[in-house]
Parts: C-alpha cells; sequence; structure tokens
C-alpha cells in the first residue's frame, strides 16, 4: 500500500518534516500491510455495526442554560481582539 | 500514624468515619509521599496540593457535624490528566496542551468532587492516551514501582504506577483499547474497563470515541466496585450513557462464584507461553476449587481484533484530534508528539476518499461480527477469563523504535472495546517478580457480577499485599 | 453569446432554525446582535472532552421543511462528522449528516413568467434536506498595523438546515423565484426568521454552462451537466443572488467563448464592485471523510411519529393561494400578494371573518390591504373592518357625480390629457388630484384613476 503522505498530511492539516514523511511512510504502509488482513473476513452480508449501545433517539429539549463569560470562553486562546480571537488575516482581498 | 502502604480505600474509609484519623492527616501524609516520589516515578504531571488540604479540611467539619458521607469522602486518588478539572492544568501529556487550564469539570470529575473524594493530583499518560507503555508521554515516561527498569503499561502509566506506589488509594484512567487493564496487570492492581456507556466521557479528552471506556485503578476488588458506585450512570451529557441505573457493586460482592460458568476462549490461550498460561488456569483452577464451572469456549473473530481496532481507532483520533489547532486554547498542531501525528496520518488515510469503504467500513462490518462472538458466548457461559497481557511489564526503550510491534503488545485487550462489553483485570501473581492480571469479561452492564467472581478469587489470594519496594 | 449556453443553477440554502437553545449545547441559539464570545461553552467552543447531545426541536423543525417541500422523511436517520479545517470551525469537524438526512427527494413549484408574460408553474427538485451546525463568525480587521480575522464563536453550533435542490434552474429569475419560494415556506412553518441580512438564510448558488450546439442536446439537460460548476456566496439578499448569478453567467459565457472550461471553484459575490471574485483561500483539497458520529446515537423514527408531525404541517403558500381565490373570489394577482407573507395571509383571514358580519366583501378588505397597507402589526383585524366600514360609508360618491367631475376635469386640463395619451402616464396623478379635490376628497382615488382612464380612452 503505498500513501501520498503530502496529500494525508495537508487534509490532516499537520507539517512535517522530510525525516517525518519518510518514516511515516514506511511505518504507515507497515500498518496497512498489518490490517489487510481484514481482507480474508467474509463480511458481504454484514451490516456495519453503527453504534454499539443500541441507543436510539438520545437528545435535548430546547432549553437555554447560562454559556461561560467571555473570560472562561476564549481567555486562553493565542490572540484576542475586543472579545474576539483573533488569527493571522485568512482573507483575502477580495473579501473586503 | 500507620503505614499508608498499607491502606485501601475500605480501611481509610473506616478510619476516617471513626476518627481515628483526619482526612486533613490522610491527604498530607499521601501528598508527602507523592511529591517524594515524584521524582524517581514521574507518575503525576501535576500535584494540586493546596485543593487537596482543602477539600480534606471539608472533610473534616462534615464528620465533625456528623454528616452522612460517601464512601470515598476524605479518599486521596489521582485523576488522568485526560479528566478536565476546572481551573486545573489537564495536558493529556502532550505540549500541544502543556497550559491548557479548563473551564469546566469532566462529569466524573463533579461526581468525585460531589463524593468529597480529595485529588492529590493529576497523573501522566501516553500523551493523548496513545500508547500501551507510558514512554509517549511528552513530560517524560513513568517507572514501573515493581522495577523500575520496566515500564508500568499504558496509556494510564501514572494512575497505575500512583496506585500501586500507594501516592493515592485509587485513580481514575480510560481504556479505549486496554490503557486500564494493561497497566493494571502490570502493576499488580484491580483494573476495570467499565461497559462502554456505562461512565459518562463527558469533559475527558477524547481518544476514540465509540472504544473510549472510563474507569479506574484500585488495590482490591472491593475499592474497585466502591469507586464504580459512585462514577457510574447515565449523563445528560453524554449521549452515550445508558439509562439503565447502576447496580450497588458492593452490597453482594461476597456472594462467591457457586454455579457460575466460566468460558476459556481457546484463541486467548493457543499461543500464549506456557509460564503465563500456567498462572492463568492456576486462579481458574481456583476459582473452580470454589464452585465456579469452567468450559472451552471460542472468540473466531479474535486474530483480526488489532487490525480492526488499529482502523477504527486512529481514524476517530485523526477526528478528534482536529481541534487542536492552537487557536482557541493550547499550541499549535506541530507541537504534537510523533505518535499523535503517526495516528492522525493513519486515520486520515483510512477515512479519505476511496479508502473509507475498504478500511473503516469493512472494520466496522468486522467489529460487529466481533460483538457477536461474545453475545453469542454469554449464552452459554456467565464470564470469559482471558489473559490481559502475553508478558510481564517489559523493559523501557524496548518497543519504541518499532511502533507495530507496540501495538502488538496489547493483542488480548482491543477486541473487548470494540465488542463493548466490561472486563475487570485483576492480579493473579507474579512471574519473576513481576505482576500478571488476568481480565473478567461479562456481557453488557455485568460490573456487578465481575466484582463477585473478581473478590471471590481475591480472597483467595490476596496478591495486593505484595507491595512493591521502592523506599 | 450568451444565447449559445444552456444556464444550470441549484442552490443550497441554509437557514438557521429559531430555537432557544444551539443544536448540539444548551447555549442561547439567540446570538445577533450580542457581545462576541458570550454564547459560548465547552460544546461549541469544540473544548478537549466536551460532547454533542441533539436538539430535538430542531430535528422536528428539519423534519417539517422536508415534509413542506414534498420530502421523504426517511425512518433511519444519523448524523455524521464532516471533516475539514478553518478557523471558523471549532473541533475541525462539522456534525451534520451524510447519507441519512432528515428529509429527501423532494420538491417545490415555483411560478414563472415567460418574456410574453405568460405564466406557468415549475418544479424545482429539492435533493434533500439536511440538518447540521453553524460555523463561528468571522470578520477581518486590522489590528497594529496587520491585517488579521476576527473570530466570534457565538454562532457555532446554531441550528443549521441545508436544503439542496437539483440543477433544475434556468435562469436567475428562476433561481430567485425558487429561493423566495423556500424563504416564504421556512416563514409559513415557523422555523425560521430567515432573515437575509442577518444572516439567518443564505443562498449559494453552483451556477454552470453548457453549450446547446451539442449534438445530442436533450430536453433533459440533467444527463449533460458541465464538467465544472462555480458556487456562489457573500450572497445577502435576494436581488443580489439575481445580480450574482447574472454576472457569473456572463462571465462563464466569455470563457466558454474563447474555447476554454471555466476553473471549478467558489466566488463572492463583491457588492461594491458589483462582481463575482474568486476565494482562493477557500480553494484547499476537499475530502471531508465523513463518518458516523460516535458520539451521538442514531435517530430512528415511527411512522406514526412521522404522520402526527404532517398532520402539525399549516396549510402552505400554494394551498392557501388556491383557497384565497376561490373561497373569497381574489384575483390571482390580489391572492398572490396576500399569501406572500404567513402574518399577512392570516391577517386576512381574520378580517374577513369579521368582514362577513360587517356585510364587506373579501374582495373589498383585500383592496384596503394592498392599496391602503395598514399596519397590521397595530391595528386589529376587526378594528381594520370597522375602519372600512365607517369609511365606505361616508365616502362613496356616487357613479353620475364622478363621471361629471371627471369629464369636467379633461376637458378644464385638456394639455394634460394629451400628454397622457401621448404617453406620459404620470400625469395621470395630476388629473387624479384635480377629480379629488373636485368631490371633496369624498373619492376612492383608485375608483378616480380607473373612471379617469376609462373616460380618455374614449
Amino acid at each position: 500500500m503505498k500513501i501520498n503522505i503530502k496529500h494525508v498530511a495537508q487534509l490532516a492539516n499537520l507539517k512535517l518534516t522530510a525525516e517525518e514523511e519518510k518514516t511515516f511512510e514506511k511505518q504507515l504502509g507497515e500498518v496497512l500491510e498489518y490490517v489487510s488482513q481484514l481482507d480474508k473476513v467474509n463480511t458481504e452480508k454484514i451490516e456495519p455495526i453503527g453504534h454499539i449501545t443500541g441507543l436510539e433517539n438520545v437528545g435535548r429539549e430546547d432549553v437555554a442554560a447560562p454559556s461561560l463569560t467571555q473570560e472562561d470562553a476564549i481567555g486562553q486562546a493565542a490572540k484576542i481582539h475586543n472579545g474576539f480571537v483573533a488569527v493571522d488575516a485568512i482573507f483575502d482581498e477580495n473579501d473586503e | 500514624m500507620m503505614d499508608i502502604t498499607d491502606l485501601t480505600i475500605k480501611d481509610a474509609s473506616s478510619l476516617l468515619t471513626s476518627k481515628e484519623v483526619k482526612a486533613e492527616e490522610l491527604a498530607k501524609a499521601f501528598l508527602e509521599r507523592t511529591i517524594s516520589l515524584n521524582k524517581k516515578l514521574n507518575s503525576f504531571i501535576t500535584v494540586t496540593e493546596d485543593e487537596a488540604l482543602e477539600q480534606a479540611r471539608k472533610v473534616d467539619e462534615l464528620i465533625a457535624d456528623k454528616q452522612p458521607l460517601s464512601p470515598l469522602a476524605g479518599i486521596p486518588i489521582g485523576l488522568k490528566d485526560l479528566f478536565s478539572t476546572k481551573g486545573t492544568k489537564t495536558t493529556a501529556a502532550s505540549k500541544v496542551l502543556e497550559n491548557y487550564i479548563p473551564p469546566y469539570d469532566a462529569t466524573v470529575v463533579t461526581k468525585l468532587r460531589d463524593a468529597n473524594a480529595v485529588f492529590i493530583g493529576k497523573t501522566n499518560l501516553d500523551a493523548f492516551a496513545h500508547g500501551s507503555s507510558g514512554e509517549n508521554s511528552d513530560f517524560g515516561h513513568t517507572r514501573n514501582p515493581y522495577d523500575l527498569e520496566r515500564v508500568p503499561g499504558g496509556s494510564s502509566s501514572g494512575s497505575a504506577t500512583s496506585v500501586a506506589a500507594s501516592q493515592v488509594l485509587a485513580a481514575t484512567a480510560t481504556d479505549t483499547g486496554g490503557s486500564i487493564r494493561l497497566p493494571a496487570s502490570f502493576c499488580n492492581l484491580v483494573g476495570i474497563k467499565p461497559t462502554y456507556g456505562r461512565v459518562s466521557r463527558y469533559g475527558i479528552i477524547a481518544m476514540a470515541s465509540s472504544l473510549d471506556a472510563i474507569g479506574h485503578l484500585t488495590k482490591t476488588v472491593y475499592d474497585n466496585a466502591l469507586m464504580l458506585n459512585v462514577t457510574a450512570g447515565k449523563d445528560e451529557m453524554d449521549a452515550t450513557t445508558s439509562p439503565n441505573k447502576p447496580d450497588d457493586y458492593v452490597s453482594e460482592i461476597e456472594k462467591g462464584v457457586d454455579g457460575v460458568k466460566i468460558g476459556l476462549p481457546k484463541e486467548y490461550f493457543k499461543d500464549l507461553k506456557g509460564d503465563v498460561k500456567d498462572l492463568i488456569m492456576k486462579a481458574v483452577k481456583k476459582l473452580e476449587s470454589l464452585g465456579a464451572k469452567v468450559e472451552e469456549i471460542s472468540l473466531p473473530n479474535t486474530e483480526y481484533g488489532i487490525a480492526t481496532y488499529y482502523i477504527i481507532q486512529p481514524s476517530e483520533v485523526s477526528s478528534n484530534l482536529a481541534r487542536y489547532d492552537g487557536i482557541r486554547f493550547g499550541n499549535r498542531r506541530t507541537s504534537f508528539g510523533a505518535e499523535a501525528k503517526r495516528r492522525i496520518m493513519l486515520g486520515t488515510f483510512t477515512l479519505s476518499s476511496g479508502y473509507y469503504d475498504a478500511y473503516y467500513l469493512k472494520a466496522m462490518k468486522v467489529r460487529r461480527l466481533m460483538r457477536e462472538d461474545f453475545t453469542k458466548s454469554f449464552h452459554e457461559v456467565d464470564v470469559i477469563i482471558a489473559p490481559t497481557s502475553p508478558t510481564p511489564p517489559f523493559k523501557i526503550g524496548e518497543k519504541m523504535s518499532d511502533p507495530l510491534s507496540m501495538y502488538l503488545s496489547d493483542i488480548f485487550t482491543p477486541t473487548i472495546n470494540l465488542a463493548g462489553v466490561p472486563s475487570l483485570n485483576v492480579p493473579c501473581g507474579f512471574l519473576d517478580g513481576l505482576p500478571m492480571g488476568m481480565q473478567i469479561i461479562g456481557p453488557d452492564f455485568s460490573e456487578k457480577l465481575l466484582y463477585q467472581v473478581g473478590h471471590a478469587y481475591e480472597q483467595e489470594t490476596k496478591w495486593y499485599e505484595k507491595k512493591p519496594k521502592i523506599d | 453569446m450568451i444565447d449559445d449556453y444552456e444556464v444550470i443553477i441549484g442552490l443550497e440554502i441554509h437557514v438557521e432554525l429559531k430555537t432557544q437553545s444551539k443544536m448540539f449545547c444548551s447555549c442561547s441559539a439567540e446570538y445577533f446582535g450580542e457581545k462576541p464570545n458570550t454564547h459560548t461553552c465547552p460544546v461549541c467552543l469544540g473544548l478537549p472532552g466536551a460532547m454533542p447531545v441533539a436538539n430535538l426541536l430542531a430535528i422536528q423543525y428539519s423534519q417539517m421543511l422536508g415534509m413542506a417541500v414534498n420530502c421523504d422523511n426517511p425512518l433511519n436517520t444519523k448524523f455524521d462528522r464532516k471533516n475539514y479545517f478553518y478557523p471558523d470551525l471549532p473541533k475541525g469537524f462539522q456534525i451534520s449528516q451524510y447519507d441519512l438526512p432528515f428529509s429527501q427527494n423532494g420538491f417545490t413549484n415555483i411560478s414563472i413568467k415567460s418574456d410574453k408574460g405568460i405564466k406557468s408553474i415549475k418544479r424545482i427538485g429539492i435533493t434533500r434536506a439536511h440538518l447540521e451546525e453553524d460555523t463561528g463568525k468571522l470578520t477581518h480587521a486590522t489590528v497594529d498595523g496587520k491585517k488579521v480575522t476576527l473570530i466570534d464563536y457565538n454562532r457555532s453550533s446554531v441550528p443549521l438546515l441545508e436544503i439542496v435542490s437539483e440543477p433544475d434552474m434556468r435562469s436567475a429569475e428562476e433561481a430567485k423565484a425558487y429561493a423566495q419560494k423556500i424563504h416564504q415556506i421556512v416563514r409559513y412553518i415557523g422555523i425560521s426568521d430567515a432573515d437575509m441580512e442577518e444572516g439567518s438564510m443564505r443562498i449559494e448558488p453552483n451556477v454552470s454552462l453548457c453549450s446547446r450546439n451539442n449534438k445530442n442536446t436533450t430536453n433533459n439537460t440533467n444527463n449533460k451537466l458541465p464538467s465544472y460548476k462555480v458556487e456562489l456566496k457573500n450572497i445577502n439578499s435576494f436581488k443580489f443572488a439575481e445580480k450574482a448569478i447574472n454576472f457569473e453567467i456572463k462571465r462563464q459565457a466569455e470563457i466558454l467563448d474563447r474555447g476554454e472550461t471555466p476553473i471549478q471553484e467558489t466566488r463572492g459575490w463583491n457588492e461594491n464592485k458589483n462582481e463575482t471574485v474568486s476565494q482562493r483561500s477557500k480553494e484547499e483539497a476537499h475530502d471531508y471523510r465523513y463518518f458516523p458520529e460516535p458520539d451521538i446515537p442514531p435517530f430512528v423514527f415511527a411512522k406514526k411519529y412521522i404522520d402526527g408531525l404532517k398532520a402539525k404541517i399549516p396549510e402552505l403558500p400554494d394551498a392557501k393561494l388556491e383557497r384565497f381565490q376561490k373561497d373569497y373570489q381574489l384575483s390571482e394577482y390580489d391572492a398572490e400578494i396576500l399569501t406572500r407573507d404567513i402574518e399577512m395571509a392570516d391577517y386576512f383571514d381574520e378580517a374577513t371573518k369579521a368582514g362577513k358580519e360587517a356585510d364587506l366583501t373579501p374582495k373589498q378588505i383585500a383592496n384596503v390591504i394592498i392599496n391602503k397597507k395598514p399596519d397590521i402589526g397595530k391595528i386589529l383585524p376587526a378594528t381594520l373592518v370597522k375602519d372600512i366600514k365607517a369609511s365606505s360609508q361616508k365616502a362613496t360618491v356616487n357613479q353620475n357625480d364622478l363621471n361629471k367631475a371627471v369629464e369636467e376635469v379633461i376637458s378644464e386640463n385638456k394639455k394634460a390629457a394629451e400628454d397622457y395619451m401621448s404617453g406620459k402616464e404620470n400625469i395621470l396623478m395630476f388629473l387624479v388630484g384635480q377629480v379629488m379635490r373636485k368631490l371633496e376628497g369624498k373619492a376612492d382615488a383608485n375608483e378616480v384613476k380607473e373612471a379617469l382612464i376609462k373616460e380618455l380612452k374614449k
């Protein structure tokens, strides 16, 4: 099994070093090789299991409850501005 | 004062209620031991001394006030550092969260607070619970108190070591593929992986959501049942918790095993090393002598356990770890350790377009077969006994260079998570001075029965009396 | 040339549901105008360990919308995780629905006018309507000379219903009519304010063109969908939807004329420049890696429950339009105006009841509501009826007096009458004013207008 490691890293939002890419490519290949033994199991008529609890329809009534304070909510953000969490600009000029 | 290394929760609780010992004294004694041993063992990431003393003093007030108290009141416990604690750093043993302070408590933490347990601190683990040895912690590995050169097992490494070394009387833990039972086996402890959905996961940093079970480690079966009495139950914040009312796990714990049918799954024993097998068979014989009936059974899909697990688990991990982006809290994704990155990469791949059916979907089908293996077996037998680990604790560093061999060290535990059923690790002796455990597995919500079986065996053997020599 | 191409448009419409609490937590869902990051909790912030619990009312609302647009409501449903990274998405995944949504395979009819003004009904297929959670809101600013993006998580996890149409629309007008129809239905069943400016309804058209010169052209364009589509965002009014689509049609036609194929991309409507602009930042690899949400057990419904919910759906616009024409003897034009908005329709229904006792015809009441636009939020239907009755008793002028006044005014203002006849239509209002003055304001302006036109065209 050959993995497109760069593509997967991009999907995973991980910045890998060239060395990590090499190591992971090899190690993931080995793991995938190992898990390929599942091919031996005949699952033609088997439904995937879904939730093992067998529970259904678990939800909540529509009732609002107090929220966190602004300080508790975002006090640990790397950057804060006027009660907003701030990150480096992600828009291009066209969105202005 | 007494030797605290001899204490169990049961003993300590009666000392407190009979006013022979004050909760504050007890807390101080355990804190002192925790702090003095931590350099050697590295079982704690954070020690919460002030909070512990405050909680203890409150218990003393309640006792003076003759208030009714939980058996956990004043009991020093450790919390695996995956359990969110309001106002106390919760790191998951990862650099990503090295300064993260949750603004809320996990439900289990709230329940333990309400029971007036005393929090000694947050215990070490494999970062994000990824590991079987404790070596994947970003804050250094934890040592096994029975042999400092060996691993305590993981991922609940610090929880196991802290209880075995009597730094606390119990510690919370999580078990996604064996992370409670394996360290329990390696550290001569009782560890419960409850039925999936028996204990709330809310507020506990998720590893693989469909597999994570929340349990704890103690020295004795009785203590373990006391803890589950507090933590089990429906939580409105966790939609996967069972609405069934939990049993009282303690009240009939001495019922014995007369007539209990024990199944021995042949797949778990066929390649087992002679001495390990002998140890477990000796334990089974003991239970037989107490009135249990033993028969061989088959769980035919066992061999696919690890493969299935290493598809489902990393897939869910990759999604659960997506929130760590360094924006609202914590550090950036570059701070993930190698194991987290490896699992994120693996899981991202197995869920990706064109591969989902071949991996995740296929695994979820095989998972159904595995659960069916167990449900079928439980028509024939009441409980299943199997080894927890194929070997005693291994040496630190022994398996770090080869992830696959590390994954394969955990062959007997993940299948039980895939099936969702409960399993209790109970110590069953020593090999060359190193602890070994066995797991007692039951049908959904049979924790009460598991404790009865475990307790019956433990009363005959009392392996917990064999303390590590670390002082 | 634009005429060489057939326009293919599908719409994704997002509607925020009007619930008290959010989709997966108990934070208040009423975030508009609130201080940033004050309606959040561990769940909607995606803090470690937090878990979602679904809002049952939001599920009901989403099924009701499905019913109102003729969807099937599957009995077996579930939530899934849609995995992607964006700073407005705290968990790194959005809880949505992939293969088992609450509603699917529906349609709604829109009324369209041909160039010659002939009305016809067109059926727009609705692929599905699924429930998900909204994201945080991004704005941008310059802080200390540096461009930053600001995030407010108050909107994070507000229930969001996504209604996906088939690519059945062939023009911007049709797309607009469809969007307005969905807006109308959503407001009829009362599940959302659907306010485009506040963002509680968002329209994302997918636009592409395909050549008519294709030899195998058939009526069924679904068989030959273009190889690309362009998704349009940042649209906060029906008017902009129309403008953006028309701009896009022109842009794509020009590219195709050159023998090139437009790039598949997301483009934002820039209302200052009046054009769509590529949003390159959103162009990252799309592979959402959907899998069933392990934290939320599936939702399985009994047929009885679905039927019970269906019974709760109020009378919908099309049915109301028909009833108003049939029962109240209204023109289609009048009935359409009165049923456009549920509040107006209900008001009219109420007023006709009161009108019956006061001997007023529905038509009389309709005229007043349509022409005089009373404030229906303030005047009770019964009060309105009383007012109409009172004014009709004093204001009626007999037909002879009216005709006389009209004739006089025309002969007194020959120049104005000629101007009108030569096409200066707005001079009419001057003449109406003259007649009204003669009759001391006792006539109905519309009646005067009609009488004038009649006389002038003799």
